[in-house]
């Protein structure tokens, strides 16, 4: 098996993201898989940050916990990453921040003056970031055309002279001891994306129009990618006044016939938790990216968790329908977005994307084919007759026309309401009303019973089961390789598929669920469900599960 | 008349409610703007919650009766969405100055092509009659028996600092005059405000202060807005003064949804 592990170590302001995008480039050029966890913190400069990219010859959705190559800018990486080296770790290090003396015997190290090769070109201390690319590049006796094909690609400024520094970190990489030539596998490079990215292009493929969004991590990410692809993907990216406004703009586009998304973190979602009770009542539709990270309140901003579970199947004041779906990775982000938009607009009530941290900003090899999405058309009306905007249909699905449409009278409303729109405080009214909604689940139940809604991953036949929903999956879909132990991501998360569950752990033994929080939420909904499960394996320091530490903690239950 | 402007529902405002007024001379407005080619089918009525709020009930017009304080971003989405539509808010006191008020405050910092007209009795009245941020000070309110504490929000004067391009002031007891109004906020691209004052028989009624207070403005260079924001101060919503009414402040900018499509 082919499978390298890099960290690269420093402070914020040291180009820590930029040196592990070049490193993930470089080996998606050689035919790798990647994945790149970023770990940094809320701040601008200063503090410490560290990223781990992984390339490997097998598909991965996981970093590891210990790496074979160490680029450290910084002293804090010697001691804050310590568990992250084992005795075989080739530790690349700027000589010029960093004594020998600092560095455990054990390790074999790379010393190079990093900082005086760029003061002697007059360039500043970020460009430690292409140096060490040069060097490891060297090391691994890779073609420094490569190298310099990736740094023309992602530098903007300064290019000539990043290659030459790049240059002078390869010569010395080359004529290093433990050196060796690294194979190039035979696939083409594939598109790496994150999580972000992943879930902004399954919306556009979908037809979405319009993002709403008040800037907060870790979804972020989705308005900068979109932003600045406006043109590119025919969507305008809006930044509005905060999360209220955010949720009811888009509900207003919805309203006009143009698919808007919204994309937020636990604290904006609270905000929109008003308007996602409206477009209940008013049977809107409208996307909401909910990236988790820890609470509560503003918690840990740039860490990881999954404890909004349940905040996002509850939310919203009175009973709806509601879409919940929970990508575990770029491909199902990608697919599970565009068919929560697609659903969102046919049944016209709210979708929700869980995401978090760790999905939403790790960088993955993408696998799914964006073409084979399709804008699947709602439910329109006929143009004859009067418009009723909520007709009581059999399937509690009516028929749609939007704002400005002839002939269409249409009246949307917070209210309860008969089927032209207008307030009713009727009983019999109220009754057929709140039941029509409500069917619009059991005609959704139908259309799901022919699409995937599970993931059955691992060793099919194992009677030990992991259960385990979003980024988790990553890791605990490797360990369960490693252990040869079966897998079952529910990837909707309402609807819940408690059928297609239970028909998966028919004979289980030990029944496992993995969580990053820290009471169990998964485990509360497989209950309400009529599934218990036998352990939990829950981590809630706002640090993903990492292969390794996870496997050992599976193997004491399963003994 | 092209088409039936009432939905023939009960209306169940008080007898005499001043909001009869405001829908009345919006719909002659409408009817009005009709023959000079407004196309009904593009207008949306949009109202919060409040007894201003059933209007998007009684209007066989498309509507979006929205959340409290919500109607203004909502509002905005549907300009953004399709720039040949015209929506009109319709919001209460509480609603546009207490629960909503940063919508206010950014839809005419961004000048988005949309009308606020606000109905403003200065008292809550769907919620039976607590002070509201229009309310004058000492106002004796459900939820301040010994008088509000608070200094009254200046409207006017609060939309003239936003960046608001159309700024007027109506009164239901002038219903011509209001009438202009309409037709002139609708007639300006970009946001239009309308602080429209009205009694509330029920909780604030201020028919006899206003009658005597209220006075129509002498043509004056509205696109001045230092003397726009003097005759913004003329008032301050307290119990006393000279209440002028009219246009305060008219300028023609770009709006958001063009600025919007020019970084296309």
């Amino acid at each position: 098996m082919k499978d390298f592990s890099f960290l690269i170590g420093g402070k914020a302001g040291d180009g820590i993201k930029q040196a592990g995008h070049f490193l993930a480039q470089l080996f998606n050029e050689l035919g790798y898989n990647i994945f790149i966890y970023e770990d940094y913190q809320s701040l601008i400069t200063g503090g410490h940050n560290f990223s781990i990219v992984r390339a490997s010859d097998k598909r991965i959705l996981s970093h590891k916990q210990k790496v074979d190559f160490a680029i450290v800018f910084n002293k804090d990486t010697l001691e804050k990453n310590q568990e992250n080296f084992k005795k075989e770790t080739i530790i690349i290090y700027d000589s010029d921040v960093i004594q020998s003396n600092d560095l455990p015997k054990k390790y074999k190290a790379v010393a190079f003056p990093m900082s005086n090769v760029l003061k002697e070109s007059n360039l500043p201390l970020i460009v430690r970031n292409a140096v060490s690319l040069g060097i490891l590049a060297g090391i691994l006796k890779i073609d420094f055309e490569l190298v310099k094909k990736i740094i023309e690609n992602s530098v903007h400024k300064k290019i000539e002279e990043n290659i030459k520094v790049a240059e002078i970190g390869y010569k010395e990489g080359l004529e290093h001891k433990n050196g060796f030539e690294i194979e190039k596998l035979k696939n083409e490079p594939r598109k790496i994306l994150t999580g972000n990215e992943a879930i902004a292009l399954g919306a556009v493929r979908a037809g979405m129009k319009f993002y709403f969004a008040y800037p907060m991590t870790p979804a972020s990410g989705i308005l900068h990618f979109l932003a600045a692809n406006e043109d590119k993907f025919g969507v305008k990216a809006i930044h509005p006044e905060n999360e209220i406004a955010v949720a009811l703009m888009a509900e207003g586009a919805a309203t006009a016939g143009k698919r808007a998304m919204v994309g937020t973190s636990g604290g904006g979602f609270a905000l929109m938790v008003e308007a996602l009770s409206l477009a209940g009542q008013a049977e809107i539709p409208i996307v909401f990216v909910l990236s988790q990270r820890p609470g509560p309140a503003t918690g840990i901003p740039t860490y990881t968790s999954q404890a909004d579970l349940l905040f996002s199947l509850f939310a919203g004041h009175g009973e709806f329908l509601k879409i919940v779906v929970a990508p575990g990775d770029v491909d199902e982000a990608m697919f599970l977005t565009a068919m929560a938009m697609n659903l969102s607009w046919k049944y016209q009530t709210p979708a929700i994307i869980l995401s978090d941290k760790h999905l939403s900003e790790s960088v993955f090899s993408a696998y799914y084919d964006e073409n084979k999405i399709k804008i699947e058309q709602p439910k329109l009306w006929s143009g004859k007759g009067d418009y009723k905007r909520y007709s009581d249909e059999k399937d509690g699905i009516s028929s749609l026309a939007f704002l400005g449409d002839k002939n269409a009278i249409v009246k949307a409303t917070s209210y309860e309401h008969n089927e032209f729109g207008i307030t009713t405080e009727n009983s019999e009214e109220a009754k057929k009303m709140a039941e029509k909604r409500l069917r619009k689940k059991i005609t959704l139940l139908k259309e799901l019973k022919g699409e995937k809604t599970i993931n059955v991953l691992g060793n099919k036949k194992s009677k030990n089961v992991l259960i385990v929903w979003g980024s988790t999956k990553g890791a605990a879909v490797e360990a369960a390789e490693n252990l040869g132990i079966k897998v079952i991501q529910p990837m909707f998360i309402e609807p819940f598929p408690a059928d297609e569950i239970k028909k998966e752990l028919k004979g289980a033994k030990k029944i496992i669920d993995i969580e990053t929080n820290a009471t169990g939420q998964m485990a509360y909904i497989l209950k309400a469900n009529g599934i218990e499960v036998d352990e939990k394996i829950l981590k809630y320091d706002g640090r993903p599960f990492i292969i390794e530490k996870l496997e050992e903690k599976i193997k004491k239950i399963i003994k | 008349m092209s088409r039936e402007m009432d939905t023939k529902i009960e209306k169940t405002w008080c007898p005499g409610c001043a909001n009869f007024t405001i829908e009345a001379v919006f719909k002659n407005t409408l009817l009005e703007l009709e023959k000079e080619g407004l196309d009904l089918s593009k207008v949306v009525v949009l109202s919060g919650i409040g007894c201003h709020g059933k209007i998007s009930d009684y209007l066989n017009l498309s509507s979006f009766y929205s959340l409290h304080g919500r109607a203004i971003p909502v509002a905005e989405g549907i300009k953004l969405a399709n720039k040949d539509l015209i929506p009109i808010v319709f919001v209460g006191d509480g609603d546009a100055y207490g629960e909503g008020l940063e919508h206010l405050i950014f839809a005419a910092k961004r000048n988005t092509n949309i009308n606020v007209f606000v109905h403003n009795n200065r008292v809550y009245g769907l919620t039976t009659g607590q002070f509201a941020p229009t309310s004058p000070e000492k106002f004796k309110g459900r939820s301040t028996p010994k008088g509000s504490v608070e200094e009254p929000l200046n409207p006017i004067e609060l939309m003239l600092a936003s960046k608001a391009s159309f700024v007027a002031r109506g009164y239901t007891g002038k219903a011509e005059h209001l009438k202009d109004l309409m037709k002139q906020a609708l007639h300006h691209r970009g946001f239009s405000f309308i602080d429209i004052l009205q009694p509330c028989l029920a909780y604030f009624d201020s028919r006899d202060f206003y009658g005597k207070n209220v006075y129509e403005m002498e043509a004056q260079d509205v696109s001045n807005f230092n003397s726009a924001m003097a005759k913004a101060l003329e008032w301050d919503y307290n119990n006393g003064g000279k209440i002028p009414v009219g246009v305060f402040y008219n300028q023609k900018k770009l709006t958001f949804e063009e600025k919007i499509c020019l970084t296309n």
